[in-house]
């Protein structure tokens, strides 16, 4: 039978798979594509201990991550596009302005 | 049995096309990946019961969210693929390694387990959208309409920063010409 | 009667608060006046007090509980007994003289109002000594009064550093460190014997305390305890009043303004050593610390006549009456040290009376010598200043035991006390002081009054102090003069039984033997102090004859410079220490301390230099270092709960 267990260690594996895309990528476009990932995979975790435990708090958590996941898509977008307006690229190497 | 067969299949499925997400070089097809692992994403919901959370993963990912990145992207130039110098692959096999073993210990362990008890329990003979809207309109009203109120400030966020200069072509002229525009 | 207590304790405070509001205002005249005015309000409340613990009884309050914790408990106790009324009604008439003196004296001040406010503050810390009903209120207040001292021999703190050639106290600043590092030295001793007594009687009241005693003394080991107590309470004592080998002081304390130098380093604070000595009467008279009393006797038979004997030479003005006080408090000490504590006590009263008057007199030369100190450059001032040289002429005649005035009755009687006990030395040494005062009290006054009038050559034109300066100074005179007629009532009041437990002194009566000795006795005391006199006359009175022969002797360097004690204590105290600080500053805080400090820092420093390579501006590089830091954060979670679990 799935357990808990199962959903859980699959959403690390989601994680894990969302880090490697924001450790990896340079591109900002696929950092997004990452951290939607990472999100997902957060609430794979939540609804599943929602329904092991028969406690709805976990699902009312998953409904806000993705409220707040559209507005991040909403705002981050059209941060990414001034930035192509100006810069031409979204190239994280290129974009290295604040060097410490 | 057949919960079995779908949690595996889903789950080779959505750790497939995530991958291909990540390790793509070409947007739009990342971006498809994206969005078909994100469909299947819902199918876990479904399993776990929560009809109302996987229908509006569908609305909101799938529907909203991915028509948002498409729209976005003809802004950008997609057509050739992304030139990147990705970072180690030995430093991301490492971190991200070591997070999912992490994960894995903590989600494994015993730790506190008995001490978890159920807060919120759905009303017992009402069907999961039911239980959802009992829920989010008494114990959870105050977080909601904040929520509401975010998303109404993201949307005209979004307008503002992406509408302001729609008519300057971004791919076609030279990018010279807008910095100084932007500059001045 | 408890209104008068809050009255007499308190008038003083409001009156420092009062004067410190207008700190750092212009002089106003109006401070000193209500000042003067409160003074003489806690002087009526205390001559009420006195005449109330005269026909009534004592009075004793307890404003509010102070300490109280498990078995200790410190009320705030006032008590107002034979002994203490006594020390009020000097402190507070003495006290409100000089703040009325202050007001002329201090005129040209910038610093009038701070005076006033330094000068009651002190007036309400000796008041809370010797009100105080407990040792722990007692050590407040003589803790208070030697920060007031501080202050006020630190008045003039913006004065610079000299050399001991040029003054011998150095600074004002320096003589205030001076007077106060020598008293915490004491005090620390004062500490310890008032710990003892709270450790064997479980107590700080005096009763209490003083009631135990005997049960004390029975007890095995007692009497060795009762002996430190003795001896370690006698040490703060010996630092207050500036005993030997703590007496160096003094002297330099005389770099304050002349009122604080009458008040505080003549006739009030320095006598709190014997009120102590008189207030543990009790515990000084017990036979198992005789060999302390007799000690405290010798001691200050000696310091008698060795600050007499400094006193034969100094050419400055107020410290040859410092000189002498440091003399009378030996006197005090050894009639304390003998069991005559009302004796000790009357001359204490007189002491005070006649020396503030000795001092304010000084100061009024000084004022009209535009500060010039040193009577070789003095003489003939008698024309000028007729009053002060009445004043001064009285208290000197008083000082060295002329009868009739005050001090020939209360020191005659300490003479006698050292013959009664069978002390011939101590007897002997104290008639030989006696006829030394006589002579360097007179050799003052004539330099200063008689003879040339050799200040024209230095180009001052001395004037009289204002009159009102004058008349405030009158009773002072008068209680000089007639204070002395009334020793078998003070006797009589103080020694009688009080209504509370050792609120009066054990009665001390000469022996029989004595009394028929008594007119002999009298008889050689007189000749040794009137040939002092007469000796003062032929070598001063005409003219300032100066010797060099006897001015380069050996005994007369030895004196002028105080036994070399200060350079001695320069030398073997103060420069070894300054050796050690300055090695502890170089080795331990700079290689030790500042090292460490130091490390910290250029860690940090080194750190921060190193890890700003991290800061690239690449934001793929900031996520990268954030994975490793949510790596981190796992792992502890995992450690910890493994531990945890471990653990159960």
């Amino acid at each position: 039978m799935i357990g808990l267990n199962h959903y859980l260690v699959l959403s690390g594996l989601l994680f894990a798979i969302g880090l490697v895309g924001v450790l990896r990528r340079k591109n900002l476009l696929m950092l997004f594509f990452a951290t939607e990932i990472i999100l997902n995979a957060a609430n794979v975790a939540f609804a599943a201990i929602s329904h092991y435990y028969n406690d709805l708090s976990g699902q009312m958590f998953a409904f806000f991550i993705i409220a707040v996941a559209a507005s991040e898509v909403a705002i981050g977008l059209g941060l990414l596009i001034l930035l192509y307006k100006k810069h031409g690229t979204l190239n994280l190497d290129d974009l290295a302005s604040m060097k410490g | 049995m057949f919960e079995l067969i779908a949690f595996y299949t889903i789950s080779v499925l959505t750790i497939g096309l995530f991958l291909v997400t990540v390790l793509s070089k070409n947007v739009l097809y990342a971006m498809t990946a994206l969005a078909a692992g994100m469909s299947l994403i819902s199918g876990y919901f479904f399993m776990l019961g929560a009809d109302f959370l996987g229908v509006v993963q569908l609305i909101v990912y799938v529907g909203a969210v991915m028509a948002l990145y498409a729209f976005g992207m003809m802004f950008f130039d997609v057509t050739r693929d992304i030139k990147e110098k990705n970072t180690n692959g030995a430093v991301v096999f490492i971190i991200a390694g070591s997070v999912a073993v992490m994960l894995t210990m903590i989600f494994s362990m015993p730790l506190g387990i008995n001490s978890i008890m159920t807060l919120v329990q759905p009303e017992v003979n009402a069907t999961n959208p039911e239980a959802v809207g009992l829920v989010l309109f008494t114990k959870y009203l105050v977080p909601f309409e904040v929520a509401a109120v975010m998303l109404l400030v993201a949307m005209i966020g979004g307008i503002i920063l992406a509408g302001k200069k729609m008519d300057d072509s971004l791919t076609s002229t030279e990018d010279d010409k807008i910095i100084d525009t932007e500059g001045l | 009667m408890e209104k008068f207590v809050y009255i007499a304790l308190f008038a003083p405070l409001v009156s420092s608060l009062f004067a410190g509001l207008f700190a750092m205002s212009k002089p106003a005249k109006f401070v000193g006046v209500i000042a003067s005015m409160l003074l003489a309000s806690a002087f009526i409340a205390s001559s009420l007090l006195a005449y109330h613990v005269a026909t009534v009884g004592a009075v004793h309050v307890t404003l509010m509980d102070w300490i109280s914790v498990a078995n200790l408990s410190i009320p705030f106790g006032f008590i107002v007994d034979k002994i203490s009324v006594t020390m009020m009604v000097v402190v507070t008439l003495v006290s409100t003289i000089v703040h009325i003196y202050s007001i002329g004296y201090m005129d040209h001040d910038k610093s009038f109002n701070r005076f006033f406010s330094y000068l009651s503050a002190f007036v309400f810390s000796m008041l809370v000594l010797v009100m105080s009903d407990n040792f722990a209120g007692l050590f407040i207040g003589w803790e208070g009064v030697g920060v007031c001292s501080w202050l006020l021999i630190g008045f003039w703190y913006h004065k610079p550093d000299l050399t001991r050639e040029q003054n011998p106290s150095i600074s004002p600043s320096w003589a205030a460190n001076e007077a106060f590092i020598m008293n915490r030295i004491a005090d620390l001793g004062m500490l310890v014997g008032i710990m003892i007594l709270f450790w064997v009687t479980g107590s700080l009241q005096y009763d209490v305390v003083f009631a135990a005693l005997p049960s004390i003394a029975a007890s095995v080991n007692g009497s060795y305890i009762l002996v430190a107590a003795a001896i370690a309470l006698f040490i703060g004592a010996m630092g207050k009043s500036a005993q030997f080998p703590l007496h160096t002081w003094l002297t330099d304390a005389m770099e304050g303004p002349t009122p604080v130098s009458a008040l505080i380093h003549a006739a009030t604070m320095v006598t709190a050593g014997v009120f102590l000595v008189i207030r543990a009467n009790p515990l000084y008279s017990m036979e198992a610390v005789e060999g302390v009393s007799f000690f405290i006797a010798a001691l200050g038979t000696f310091v008698a006549f060795f600050a007499a004997s400094m006193a034969l030479v100094n050419r400055d003005l107020k410290r040859i009456i410092a000189f002498s006080t440091l003399s009378q408090l030996g006197y005090m000490f050894a009639a304390a040290g003998l069991g005559a504590y009302w004796i000790a006590l009357f001359h204490l009263a007189a002491h005070a009376f006649f020396k503030a008057l000795l001092f304010l007199g000084g100061g009024n030369v000084m004022h009209a010598m535009h500060d010039e100190l040193d009577i070789f450059k003095m003489g003939g001032l008698r024309k000028k200043m007729k009053w002060t040289h009445i004043y001064m002429f009285v208290s000197s005649l008083s000082l060295a035991g002329i009868p009739l005035f005050a001090g020939f009755f209360s020191k005659d009687a300490i003479i006698e006390t050292a013959f009664n006990e069978g002390t011939i030395v101590l007897w002997a040494i104290l008639v030989l002081t006696a006829g030394m005062t006589a002579f360097y009290s007179f050799r003052q006054v004539f330099l200063t009054f008689w003879g040339d009038e050799r200040y024209k050559e230095h180009g001052i034109h001395p004037h009289e102090m204002y009159k009102f300066v004058l008349i405030a100074m009158s009773p002072l005179a008068i209680l000089a003069v007639i204070a002395g007629f009334f020793q078998t009532q003070f006797q009589a009041f103080v020694t009688s039984i009080s209504t509370l437990p050792f609120g009066s002194l054990p009665n001390y009566e000469m022996s029989e033997h004595t009394h028929h000795l008594v007119w002999i006795l009298t008889a050689v005391v007189l000749t040794v102090a009137i040939s002092g006199i007469a000796l003062a006359w032929f070598k001063y009175g005409k003219k300032l004859i100066r010797s060099e022969k006897t001015e380069n002797s050996f005994i007369y360097k030895l004196l002028a410079n105080q036994y070399y004690i200060p350079q001695l204590y320069e030398a073997i105290i103060t420069k070894p220490y300054a050796e050690l600080s300055q090695v502890m500053w170089q080795k331990v805080d700079m290689k030790v301390v500042d090292a460490t400090v130091d490390f910290i820092a250029r860690v940090v420093y080194k750190s921060g230099d190193k890890s700003r390579a991290m800061q690239t501006g690449n934001l793929s590089h900031y996520l990268n270092w954030m994975g490793l830091g949510a790596v981190l954060l796992m792992v502890a979670t995992v450690i910890f709960s493994i531990i945890y679990n471990i653990n159960g």
